[in-house]
């Protein structure tokens, strides 16, 4: 038989019926959902007197619109508890399972999949949010959708698709101290373009990927889809199996082990072929800080700001110096140098226990600096937050001067209350750095967990082991 | 989806060229939670002489009588009569179910906007464009009779005026297809249904944990 590729094989093991177009009719097993791209899905299947096909595939949480404090009030935004009501009565309606506000399951739905083992290795996943590529950390075929195939997912289980190419990137070598996932995926991005990417489903591997730990991976495939790519993934090995092991929605006992026999095969055959293939040294990976208002302007934290005017593009030189303007910044200004008024650690991308445990360890015993007018940490789940406390972490936060906050999509989107004021410039842990993306006018630098706690700190951006 | 096989319909003229998505259906209305609905509010600043924002009863608000969707004559009507490039701008699919909403099952115009072609299709609206003359034609007689009505066989592929003069249209066969059975992309793929429940089956007997519900 000829080698296959991972992709390959989780596609193949999927289609339920294959058109002479090139279309398929691709099995969903894993169905996410949440309040804000769901409800006009939901009222469709109503208006045609529709069912949802298998509710056990479908797992609902609330996370866009929900407030990050004084939950226990409610929302107070009248369109925001609409929406979240809705999925509310929606779940109810339909028998569908989900973790409502005040659940201490309840978190971004990214974070909340793979928790609960509601995400397994060799799954289709889809959710109506295109950062669904996290879950491929888990050797699942996982990417967003819009909300009619939200609609269509619901009532057949199956999505019309057509199979992307295939790239793989290769990161050997050993990672150097201090360098995180985020690096890593900032990386690649700075690599490869934003759009390196589009048309493909990419596969992450090499051994600086088999050293990253489950949440890293995560961070990792989360931010394939900044790199154009629908969806991004990861071999399974014994760290998948291990994180999978015991999880409330993951198989128990004998079963267990009979998944892992089948899940042990997921991983590209020897010889496989790609469409495409990048190789990247690892050695080379600094901690990385965005200086623009995209994924791909990004420079290592002792680097600085790139000058326009040696860029012989027009086109490219252009996108630089209106990226500037609206960050606000002159070119050749050091990282270093570029003091910060927010700090924000959390997102789908940062918020899992093992990014907060690194943000705290660099964050106890200082305090956050007094130009820093807010600093806040926004945990993944009610879980994360539980396991926080319970090592103590939000007392370290908290006695730094950080604000402790409930979870949720929060600052990444500013849908809820959360939001940078026109201006504001933002050490973000999360994904997107694009134009008032935190808020209108709002200036955003994505950096790791780590980095953005030594910003905290400093007041400025700073290579965490500068810190005095 | 409606199915969508012979109409007999008033015939309402919007005697101008691109008109845009954001004109069928202004922005401030793409909150809503619903699919449906939207029929009130369109052409919205076009209809009315306020602003209109989400949660206004329309039925208080003052209506422009100069808009032609507010003359008596064109009350009930079922086909809109439109010109060149119709449904421009944003990719909105707000627009055809705001039109659908209101009672439109067809839009005659000599062009209209990809998107929003393709939009129409998949909620039960059938665009259907005619050479500009013949539309403009069509914009005549309209004017000139009072509950000017067309009758459109989709399946024959023809118009039919009050004169008895038959107009014949293209469309493609699949879309057609789609539309006549009234099946949209969920009818059309639970056409299958029988397969996706063998794939299921056999999916369950190997990968049994898939279906263990939520773990339970
Ligand atoms: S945390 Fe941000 S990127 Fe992730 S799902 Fe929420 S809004 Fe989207």
């Amino acid at each position: 038989m000829k080698p296959r590729n991972l992709y390959d094989k989780l596609w193949e093991s999927h289609v339920v019926r294959q058109e002479e177009d090139g279309t398929a009719l691709l099995y969903i097993d894993r169905h996410l959902v949440h309040e804000v791209t769901s409800p006009q899905a939901f009222e469709g299947l109503r208006i045609n007197g529709r069912t949802p096909w298998r509710q056990g595939s479908v797992l609902a949480v609330a996370d866009h619109n929900v407030p990050t404090t004084g939950r226990e009030a409610g929302i107070k935004d009248p369109i925001s508890r609409l929406q979240v009501e809705t999925l509310d009565s929606n779940c109810e309606h339909f028998g569908i399972e989900e973790f409502r506000m005040n659940d201490l399951r309840q978190g971004i739905v990214h974070v909340v999949g793979p928790e609960q083992g509601a995400t397994l290795p060799g799954m289709t996943v889809v959710c109506g949010d295109s950062h669904t590529s996290t879950h491929g950390a888990f050797a699942a075929l996982a990417f967003g959708i819009g909300t009619s195939e939200v609609e269509h997912v619901l009532a057949t289980q199956c999505l019309i698709a057509r199979k992307s190419k295939s790239m793989r990137i290769s990161v050997e070598g050993k990672l150097s101290p201090g360098v995180t996932a985020k690096d890593v995926a900032l990386y690649i991005i700075g690599k490869i373009g934003t759009a390196g990417g589009t048309g493909y489903a990419m596969e992450f591997s090499g051994n600086a990927i088999r050293s990253l730990s489950m949440e890293g991976r995560m961070t990792l495939c989360n931010m394939a889809i900044e790199a154009g790519a629908r969806a991004g993934m990861v071999a399974v090995d014994e760290k998948t199996l291990d994180y999978v092991r015991g999880r409330p929605f993951s198989p128990k006992g004998e079963m267990f082990d009979a998944a892992c026999r089948y899940w042990n095969t997921l991983k590209s055959d020897e010889g496989a072929s790609f469409d495409s293939e990048v190789t990247i040294d690892a050695a080379e990976i600094r901690p990385q800080v965005t200086w623009g208002t995209s994924p791909e302007m990004v420079v290592p934290i002792d680097g600085s700001v790139p000058d326009p005017g040696k860029v012989a593009d027009p086109v490219k030189r252009q996108g630089m110096e209106k990226a500037l303007e609206y960050m606000g910044l002159k070119p050749d200004t050091k990282m270093e140098d570029i003091q910060v008024d927010k700090v924000f650690i959390g997102s789908c991308t940062n918020s899992r226990i093992e990014d907060l445990r690194a943000a705290a360890a660099i964050v106890r015993g200082r305090h956050v600096a007094g130009n820093v007018k807010l600093a806040m940490v926004v945990p993944g789940s009610g879980l994360v937050k539980h396991q926080a406390e319970e090592e103590g972490l939000d007392r370290i936060f908290i006695d730094a001067g950080f604000e402790w906050r409930d979870p949720g999509c929060s600052m990444c989107l500013a849908m809820n209350d959360d939001r940078l004021r026109p201006g504001e410039r933002c050490a973000s842990t999360s994904n997107r750095n694009f134009e008032g993306r935190q808020g209108p006018g709002g200036r955003t630098h994505l950096v790791s967990p780590e980095l953005a706690a030594a910003a905290a700190v400093a007041g400025h951006f700073i290579d965490p082991g500068k810190l005095s | 989806m409606k199915a969508f096989k012979q109409l007999n319909g008033i015939v309402v003229p919007l005697d101008r060229p691109n008109v845009d998505t954001d004109a069928i259906i202004p922005k401030q209305f793409l909150k809503s939670i619903h699919r449906s609905g939207f029929g009130p509010n369109l052409f919205d600043e076009w209809r009315y002489l306020d602003h209109g924002e989400p949660g206004m009863d329309n039925s208080k608000r003052p209506l422009n009588p100069e808009f032609v969707l507010n003359k008596k004559r064109y009350q009930g009507a079922e086909i809109l009569l439109g010109r060149e490039n119709f449904g421009c701008g944003s990719s909105r699919e707000h627009a055809p179910w705001a039109l659908e909403d209101y009672g439109i099952r067809a839009i005659i115009a000599p062009s209209f906007a990809d998107i929003f072609y393709n939009n129409c299709f998949k909620n039960g609206l059938l665009p259907i464009r005619l050479d500009a003359e013949i539309v403009d034609r069509l914009f005549r007689e309209t004017f000139e009779s009072e509950s000017y009505r067309l009758s459109v066989d989709l399946e024959k592929q023809l118009i039919e005026t009050p004169s008895g003069e038959k107009i014949a249209f293209d469309v493609d066969s699949f879309r057609k297809h789609c539309l006549v059975e009234g099946l949209d992309d969920i009818g059309l793929t639970l056409i299958h249904k029988d397969e996706i429940r063998a794939y299921e089956k056999r999916r369950e007997s190997v990968q049994p944990w898939l279906f263990n519900r939520n773990g339970k």
